[in-house]
């Protein structure tokens, strides 16, 4: 801090936030009050061209809510699902890899972060052909009597939620696993020398002070998987139709910017609302 | 109070041996009963096999060979969490999620306690941690985080409580106050304490028996007295405390009983020494006297001393301690050797540095060791 003081002066601090400051007021702050103008604008008196006026037209939003709500509880449900796989496997993975990988540590982050190396858009899209209709897995399946004669895996809620948690996967493991690291091994021993069972010293001290890492990962997959579009609009069907489907067909296809624009901050405000209960509940002030 | 009721007697390690998946052999063939309700203590240099042995104890490390009991009960393949052992661990390894109170309820809950909150208070008044019960360990000092992980050892009153180097990341001063504390606290308690240390003080301090450990097995055992006056081997000589070692030859052996004597002649001086420690059956060895036996005095003047005297030694270097002073003599064939003298005031100041004395000791105080054996085994891990 003194040498930061010799380079900028007395008001280092205010120097070092400001860029940040400026970057967040252009493309948040901004973007922010033009979302909330216009979710409150009347969608008769103005278009996409001409632009909006603010009206205060508060039924904006009861005919959003009213319209699209069974939209919005599938993207809870869904993200809530994936949320849940994601941390049943990231767990696993991130507890092999922080305790039992040895020199294959390295090794095995660099393949958790390998799919990042290729578009999100394309690795969906070759799920698609991976669960296609006449692919391998479905051919496979049906000569299992798994799946029956017709029966398929694409444009199902498995194919979507099974792309949200292939998606998001990685959000979930890297967290999980900075926090495993960090527990010390012989934690696990001195529960063991205490009569701790294995699936008490899992319960009772692993668990425990992997909470930050739980907390994190959840939050970094159930945000972005309750607002992601791409995996129900290339794996799913008309009935599989997330509340980011819906808001992109408001903007580009109808056109309807207000009714977009309301349905955006509600589903802003009810995650900004879930995560505020559910990192009260977890306690992460103290554990973080 | 005694925790020791009910106890199931003493610790026998029976032909012990751990051999690693590297071929490397931390433990050979460990023969060892450690009595009910004693301190014991394991002491060696790092490496030597000690910590494996109580990890196999503890049941952290699975013996290669060989079998543990517990008066009994055979624990040599039981599960960690099924043994009637506790363990404290260099490092604490306290749960830092956890309150003190809640670090040392862990064992019993563990156990099925219901509610152990009453046993809790006692020990906590035992280690002196009342007031700390309701904090966390990251939020007390290192020798209280000390306490708490022996008090969370101690609520299980288990047969035996190992101890692995549990002083070892205190200060000194800290470190002599725990010493005392321990011992103070195995005596109330009466449990059998398992102690492995590098720091033969620490062992000396505290034990009732010492195991001196090196390459995987026990060099010597016994009192700290005996293992410090009669050192068997020179590796023991070494390690606990110092030792002057210089050649000789044995040439003849008198008396019967316990007035036996071997003579040996030192480069050209003849001694002798109580054949009670003499360790070596050659007609070699090293003769070995603690720096603190050895009397000096500056050449002609008379020694209080019944033995031979060996003349012609220079006094190349002397340090004042305070409570005594170091001397290093060259002695006429070239070795050097150490002595320790007490700042009674007698002799009103130090020997100058190039003085010629005559060195000196009581027969009773040397022993010799096999010539086979080396001269600085014991020596580099300090």
């Amino acid at each position: 801090m003194e040498s930061l003081q010799r380079v900028f002066g007395k008001n280092a601090a205010y120097i070092l936030i400001g860029p940040a400051a400026i970057w967040l007021a252009v493309f948040f702050l901004f973007p922010m009050l033009s979302l909330l103008t216009t979710s409150l604008s009347d969608p008769a008196t103005g278009s996409p061209i001409n632009g909006y006026t603010l009206t205060w037209r508060i039924a904006n939003y009861t005919e959003a809510l009213g319209e699209y709500w069974p939209y919005m509880m599938r993207s809870l449900l869904y993200a809530g699902i994936a949320t849940l796989m994601c941390l049943v496997l990231g767990y696993v993975l991130a507890y092999a890899i922080a305790f039992k990988a040895g020199r294959w540590k390295t090794v095995m982050l660099v393949l958790v972060i390998a799919p990042f190396f290729t578009s999100f858009l394309v690795r969906t899209l070759s799920w698609k052909l991976i669960l296609a209709d006449n692919g391998f897995i479905v051919n496979t399946l049906q000569t299992l009597h798994i799946l029956g004669e017709d029966g398929r895996l694409l444009a199902t809620p498995f194919a979507v939620i099974m792309g949200l948690t292939y998606n998001f996967l990685p959000f979930m493991i890297l967290p999980l696993y900075t926090s495993l690291e960090k527990i010390d091994p012989r934690l696990n021993e001195a529960a063991a020398d205490l009569y701790a069972s294995p699936f008490q010293r899992f319960a009772k001290v692993i668990w425990p002070l992997s909470l930050p890492g739980v907390v994190g990962g959840t939050l970094l997959t159930f945000i972005p998987a309750t607002g992601d579009y791409i995996n129900a609009s290339l794996l799913g069907s008309p009935n599989t139709q997330m509340v980011g489907n819906k808001i992109q067909q408001l903007f580009t296809t109808a056109g309807d910017y207000p009714h977009a624009s309301a349905l955006s901050v509600i589903l802003m405000a009810i995650i900004v609302g879930m995560v505020l209960v559910y990192v009260r509940r977890a306690g992460t002030e103290e554990l973080l | 109070m005694s925790l020791a009721d009910g106890a199931r007697g003493d610790l026998k390690l029976t032909g012990l041996h751990k051999r690693y998946p590297n071929g490397f052999v931390a433990v050979e063939s460990l023969d060892l009963v450690i009595p009910q309700g004693s301190f014991f203590a394991l002491l060696g240099p790092s490496g030597c096999g000690k910590t494996t042995t109580l990890r196999m104890v503890a049941g952290l490390e699975e013996a290669t060979k060989g079998s543990i009991h517990i008066g009994d009960e055979d624990i040599t393949y039981a599960k960690p969490y099924k043994r009637p052992v506790n363990t404290v661990f260099q490092n604490y390894a306290l749960f830092p999620h956890l309150t003190i109170a809640e670090n040392v309820a862990f064992g019993p809950k563990r156990r099925g306690a219901k509610d152990p909150t009453d046993q809790v208070k006692e020990i906590l008044a035992l280690t002196e941690l009342t007031e700390q019960a309701a904090k966390k360990p990251a939020q007390l000092s290192g020798g209280q985080q000390q306490r708490v992980a022996l008090a969370r050892a101690l609520i299980n009153r288990p047969d035996v409580l190992l101890l692995d180097e549990p002083l070892g990341a205190l200060d000194l001063k800290l470190r002599r106050a725990m010493q005392v504390e321990l011992k103070r606290i195995q005596e109330e308690v009466g449990l059998t304490f398992v102690h492995v240390t590098h720091d033969q003080e620490e062992a000396m301090t505290m034990a009732d028996t010492v195991a001196v450990m090196n390459k995987g097995r026990i060099e010597q055992m016994g009192a700290p007295y005996d293992l410090y006056t009669n050192p068997q081997t020179t590796f023991v000589a070494n390690f606990l405390g110092r030792s002057n070692l210089i050649k000789a030859k044995v040439v003849g052996r008198e008396g019967t009983g316990d007035d036996a004597v071997v003579k040996v002649d030192m480069h050209g001086t003849v001694a002798t020494i109580k054949a009670s420690k003499v360790h070596t059956s050659s007609d070699e060895g090293w003769v070995g006297i603690r720096p603190e036996k050895v009397l000096i005095q500056p050449e002609g003047q008379s020694i209080d001393a019944p033995g031979a005297a060996l003349s012609g030694a220079v006094v190349v270097d002397a340090s004042y301690i305070g409570v005594s002073t170091d001397y290093t003599l060259r002695m006429p064939w070239g070795q050097e050797i150490t002595c320790f003298e007490q700042n009674t005031g007698r002799r009103g100041g130090l020997i100058p540095v190039g003085t010629k004395v005559d060195v000196s000791w009581r027969p009773e105080f040397a022993f010799l060791l096999d010539s086979a054996q080396d001269v600085e085994a014991g020596l580099e891990e300090d």
